[in-house]
Parts: structure tokens; C-alpha cells; sequence
């Protein structure tokens, strides 16, 4: 080798936010860079979506009444996103998991990189991706009916409160990716926890038509109150119970929800990356 | 002054199956600037001490430093000053080759532009230079774990680990990667390798330890280690399995010593006293009894001899169909025919 062959060990890590967030936007580069190698993984994330929508605006939808009319399309569109985004963190916790197994997570925890920045950068870049998704969500939601009928800044004040959701749902799924010990059972637990997150809500019905026992549930559910808050800041139909905290204050109550599951989960991630196999 | 120290190093692992206690009470050191071959059976322990030291794993008991930092109290600072090559590759298969290194090398804290003309260096090194924008899941496996020890070297570490390094590679890159090992060396570079190559270990260590069921059970330089065991031996292979018994009872005589059977090769060994002289007698007295030979050889032990002497169990690489000191590392026996 050369004579610049020196040792950099010299510098001693200086830690810190600068680190923290430099390191960060390094695995969320990294991240970012897989997307286009492996397509299948936002291809089938899309399909997914569309799914649903064509299952519901064409097959079950005419069969689904909206209190207060309205078009089915316009109301199913919202909670499409939600559940999406909600979903997403099946993708964070498949990932991590095969990080892990992988060994890549092993050579990241011998670098001397900020502590949590696996962590910070796989979250920051679920929010990229999933900005992306949403966008082509978007376009076909349009295709099909969807409309946006509030003002451009509530506009995106939804999609912004959609972002925040893909934020605190992506601690979920680093969670649960650190935790279990293949990708298979990341997907089998984030579907059996996401499926009845996503049905007990006003996603594809309204929750008038719920029995009455499950209704304070779904009205509660993170994943309703997005819908909720999405469909009022753009003038969609929400027939939601007319009275009540969750009816009332839906922008609220999800944002409460999103501070309430980053500060569980942020923190039990973080923890569990730390005491990895030791 | 030494790079490595450890002291009484215990990991237990609890499984299903039960408590494994993978390393039990383990001493060790190294000296800065030397290459220290870690050898041992499967399941000896090598993994999981070298993930130890590297700031991988807690160790449940007992203490370590590398380059006087404490693996477990300084192991944020540690990181900067070691590289670590797994046993299994542990680089990003959906990034190319060259976008992998540029990746570690910034998470060593080097410039975007130093931590390129870094990847590049270790790229020509590692002849990987062609495949480098390939994406590494299109790259062999000798390829990759090539690409691994690149990103061991990405932060000019220090202390190098390098756990089974040359396992998968083709004899080229093996030899290769031995020569980059070797510069490491020469540029002061403290190495810990594992191998279950003992003819490796012969060929790069300066010190061997031996370890088994989580202790070290010898150490020293290969010499030392072989002659720990004794002086030279006489092979005979016998002809036919009918005479055995009888050339047993010869070969035994002659050599004043014990002489082990393996029925299946009809191969016997014994310590050769007197050296050359001992062949002669045994031939003479072979002839005398009528008794065809295919083959008799003096040969001094190898590291093999060791490591089943020691561990009292064939190296994995051994052919299980051979009594054991087989020439799994032909070329660094000292076969004499005689
Ligand atoms: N994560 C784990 N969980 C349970 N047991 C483990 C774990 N890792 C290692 N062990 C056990 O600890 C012991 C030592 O394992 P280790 O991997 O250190 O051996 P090794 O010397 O590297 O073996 P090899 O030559 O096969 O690589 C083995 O008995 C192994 O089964
Ligand atoms: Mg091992």
C-alpha cells in the first residue's frame, strides 16, 4: 500500500447530533438506493393498495351505504392511504429483519457510527419511500374518482399528517424486525396485528354500521382517526358519529396517537438495537 | 505491549435446547503488531470470541481490552480502531461492490471523496475492480467474502479480525488475500484469525492458540506446538490387511513404542526414536517377515497432528474415511519418503 496509507483510528468519534444525523442520512441513502433493485418490493406495495381500492369502489362498494350520500370512491380513497401507510411498517420490520439476518446489522454495530443512526435512517427513509407510494396512490385514486375539495394547504396538511403516521408506524415495524428471528414471522405478526388495526375501523365502512360493542374501538383506532382527519382537511365524506371526542377532533387525536407510539416504540427500538446479542 | 488482551472471558447462550457455555474462563493476548492464528473444532468458541472482542457481544464474565480500550465500557471509541470480517459475509447485496465500501468507509467518518478514492484502493486490491458497479448479489461467493474483508480494511483499522477468512475462496484469492494479510503485518496492523486452515495458521501466525470447548488448551509457535507433541513418526501402509497384526507387533518393537492400527487405511504410525535409523530397522525387519508395503514415510508432525492430539478430535476439514493426520494441508508436510 501507500505511504497514505495512515491509520484515520486517530480521530476519535465525536458523537453528537452532527454525527447522529450525517450517519442517518447515510443509511437512509443506503436504503434509498435498494428501492430501484429491488422494484418488487414498492411494485407489490402499489398492487396491494389497488387491490383494495378495485375490491371495494367496484365490487363491495355499491353495496356500502354513505349516510349523507356522497361518493363511495371519494370516501373509501382516505382510508386506502391510511391503511397503507399503516401497512408500511410490515415492509420497516421485514427489512430490518433481514438486515439482521443477513449480518449487515452486525457490520453496522462494529462501525463507529452514531448509535441509533440504523434506526433514525431507516425511518427517515420509509417517509421518502412512502411519500412516493402515496404519490402514485394518489394519481390512481384520481383515476378512479377521488377528489380533493378542501384548500391547497389542507391539502397538504393531510398529507402531511399521512407522513407523520408512516413515521411513528415505522418505529413499529423497526420493533417488531428487531425482535423476531425470521422475515417470515415479521410479516405474519405485522399482518396479524395490521388486519384487524385496518378492518375494526371506518377505513371501508362507516362505523355507524358496526356492532355497537366495536364501535368506540374503531372510532378510537389511530387508523380511523387518520381516515377521519384526512377526509375533513379534503372535503371527502365522513360520516362519522356525530358526537363525540374522536368525531370532533380527529386531526388531534392522531397526532396525539403518533407522539404516544414514537415515544413507546422509539425508544424500545433503540433499546433492543442496543442490547442486540449481547 | 499487547493489542489484545483478554481474561477469563465467559458467554453462555441460552437456547431451547438448553444453556451452551460457548467460552469458559478464556485467556488471551495478543502482542501489538503480531498475528495470532486462533484454532480450534467447530463449535470451539472462535465466533464468538472474536465477536467479543470486536464489540459484538458482552462477555457474561471476565475482561478485555483492544488497543487499551475496554471492549465493553469503551466500545463506542474501540469501533473507530478495529475492522471485523465475520465468517459470513456480511456486506449489502442489493448495493454494488464499489457503492458498499464508499458506504462503510463514510461510517468510518471519512469525506465522501476520501471514503471513494478508499473503496477504489481497496477495489484494485481485492480484484474486484471490474465487478465493482455490479450489484453484489450478482457476485460469487469467494467474490463477496473478498468484498467483506475489503470493508474490514476500509478504516485502516488497527486491530484486524478476521474470522475464517480465506474459507470459500479459490486457491489464487487465497493466496492473495495471505499477502494482504502479510502487508497488514508489515504495516503494524495487529491480526486475530481464526482458521480451520491449521496449514494457514503455519503459514501467517506468528503465535498459535488452540482453543477448545471455550478455553485455550495450548499456545505457542507452530514449532513449539509440534514439538509439544513429539519428534518424527514412521507411516507404514501395509499391503495387505491379513498382515496388520503382525507388522503391528514389528513396527511396535522396533520403535519401542506405541504403534497406532487404522484398519480401514492399514495404515500404521509410531514415533521414529531414531529417526532415519528407525525406518531402516523397520524395513529390514518388514523383508525379513515377508510383509508387502505400499508406502512407508517419515514424517514430522503437522499442525494437524496437534490439533487431534490436543483436541481430541479431527479438524472439520479432515476426510472422515481417514484415521486422521490425512494430508488435509498436503503442502506444508514434511513428507520424507524414505
Ligand atoms: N446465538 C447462539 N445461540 C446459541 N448457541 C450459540 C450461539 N452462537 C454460538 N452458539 C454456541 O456456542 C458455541 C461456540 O460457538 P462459536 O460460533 O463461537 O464456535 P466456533 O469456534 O466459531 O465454531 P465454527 O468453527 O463452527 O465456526 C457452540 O456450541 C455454538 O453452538
Ligand atoms: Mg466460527
Amino acid at each position: 500500500m501507500t505511504s497514505r496509507d495512515v491509520p484515520v483510528s486517530g480521530v476519535a468519534p465525536t458523537g453528537g447530533l452532527r454525527r447522529e444525523i450525517t450517519d442517518g442520512l447515510i443509511v437512509a441513502g443506503r436504503n434509498l438506493k435498494r428501492v430501484p433493485r429491488i422494484p418488487e418490493l414498492a411494485v407489490f406495495a402499489i398492487i396491494q393498495s389497488i387491490v383494495f381500492v378495485v375490491l371495494f369502489a367496484f365490487v363491495f362498494g355499491g353495496a356500502i351505504p354513505l349516510e349523507g350520500g356522497g361518493s363511495y370512491r371519494e370516501f373509501l380513497l382516505p382510508g386506502i392511504f391510511a391503511q397503507t401507510v399503516a401497512f408500511a411498517s410490515i415492509t420497516t420490520a421485514i427489512g430490518m429483519t433481514d438486515d439482521v439476518n443477513k449480518g449487515i446489522i452486525d457490520r453496522f454495530r462494529s462501525l463507529p457510527m452514531a448509535r441509533s443512526a440504523v434506526l433514525t435512517g431507516r425511518t427517515v427513509f420509509d417517509l421518502v419511500y412512502q411519500t412516493g407510494i402515496l404519490a402514485v396512490l394518489m394519481v390512481a385514486g384520481l383515476a378512479v374518482g377521488w377528489r380533493v375539495r378542501g384548500s391547497v394547504p389542507e391539502f397538504f396538511a393531510g398529507v402531511a399528517l399521512l407522513l407523520t403516521f408512516v413515521f411513528a408506524m415505522s418505529w413499529v415495524g423497526v420493533l417488531i424486525g428487531l425482535t423476531v428471528r425470521t422475515v417470515e414471522s415479521a410479516n405474519q405478526l405485522g399482518f396479524t396485528v395490521l388486519f384487524p388495526l385496518t378492518f375494526v375501523s371506518n377505513v371501508f365502512v362507516p362505523t355507524e354500521s358496526l356492532p355497537g360493542w366495536l364501535r368506540p374501538i374503531a372510532e378510537w383506532n389511530p387508523v380511523s382517526t387518520l381516515t377521519a382527519a384526512t377526509r375533513d382537511l379534503w372535503g371527502n365524506p365522513n360520516p362519522y358519529a356525530a358526537e363525540g371526542f374522536p368525531a370532533e377532533h380527529p386531526v388531534w387525536l392522531t397526532l396525539g396517537w403518533v407522539v404516544l407510539i414514537v415515544a413507546v416504540f422509539a425508544p424500545l427500538g433503540v433499546r433492543r438495537y442496543r442490547s442486540m446479542s449481547r | 505491549m499487547d493489542a489484545i488482551t483478554a481474561e477469563g472471558l465467559v458467554k453462555t447462550y441460552k437456547s431451547k435446547s438448553g444453556v451452551v457455555r460457548a467460552l469458559d474462563g478464556l485467556d488471551l493476548t495478543v502482542a501489538e503488531g503480531t498475528v495470532l492464528g486462533l484454532l480450534g473444532p467447530n463449535g470451539a468458541g472462535k465466533t464468538t470470541t472474536v465477536r467479543i472482542l470486536a464489540t459484538l457481544l458482552r462477555p457474561d464474565a471476565g475482561r478485555a481490552t483492544v488497543v487499551g480500550c475496554d471492549v465493553v465500557r469503551d466500545a463506542q471509541h474501540l469501533r473507530s480502531m478495529i475492522g471485523l470480517s465475520g465468517q459470513y459475509a456480511a456486506v449489502d447485496e442489493n448495493l454494488t461492490g464499489r457503492e458498499n465500501l464508499v458506504m462503510f468507509g463514510r461510517l468510518y467518518q471519512l469525506s465522501t471523496s476520501e471514503a471513494r478514492r478508499r473503496a477504489d484502493e481497496l477495489l484494485e486490491q481485492f480484484s474486484l475492480a471490474d465487478a465493482a458497479n455490479r450489484v453484489v448479489k450478482t457476485y460469487s461467493g469467494g467474490m463477496r467474502r473478498r468484498l467483506d474483508l475489503g470493508s474490514a480494511l476500509t478504516g485502516r483499522p488497527k486491530v484486524l479480525f478476521l474470522d475464517e477468512p480465506t474459507t470459500g475462496l479459490d486457491p489464487r484469492s487465497r493466496l492473495a488475500l495471505w499477502d494482504v494479510i502479510r502487508e497488514r503485518e508489515r504495516e503494524g496492523t495487529t491480526i486475530l484469525l481464526t482458521t480451520q486452515y491449521l496449514e494457514e495458521a503455519d503459514e501467517l501466525a506468528h503465535a498459535i492458540a488452540v482453543v477448545d470447548a471455550g478455553k485455550i488448551i495450548a499456545r505457542g509457535t507452530a514449532d513449539e506446538l509440534k514439538s509439544q507433541i513429539g519428534g518424527e513418526r514412521i507411516e507404514v501402509v501395509v499391503h495387505a490387511r491379513t498382515d496388520l497384526a503382525r507388522a503391528a507387533e514389528i513396527v511396535g518393537r522396533d520403535c519401542e513404542g506405541d504403534c497406532t492400527v487404522n484398519e480401514h487405511t492399514r495404515r500404521l504410525t509410531a514415533p521414529a526414536r531414531n529417526g532415519a535409523q528407525s525406518i531402516v530397522q523397520v524395513v529390514r525387519d518388514l523383508d525379513e517377515a515377508a510383509i508387502a508395503i505400499d508406502d512407508i514415510a517419515l514424517r514430522r508432525p503437522t499442525l494437524d497432528d496437534v490439533f487431534l492430539t490436543l483436541t481430541g478430535h479431527a479438524a472439520e476439514l479432515a476426510p472422515s474415511d481417514d484415521d486422521g493426520p490425512a494430508p488435509a494441508t498436503q503442502p506444508a508436510q514434511d513428507r520424507r519418503s524414505a
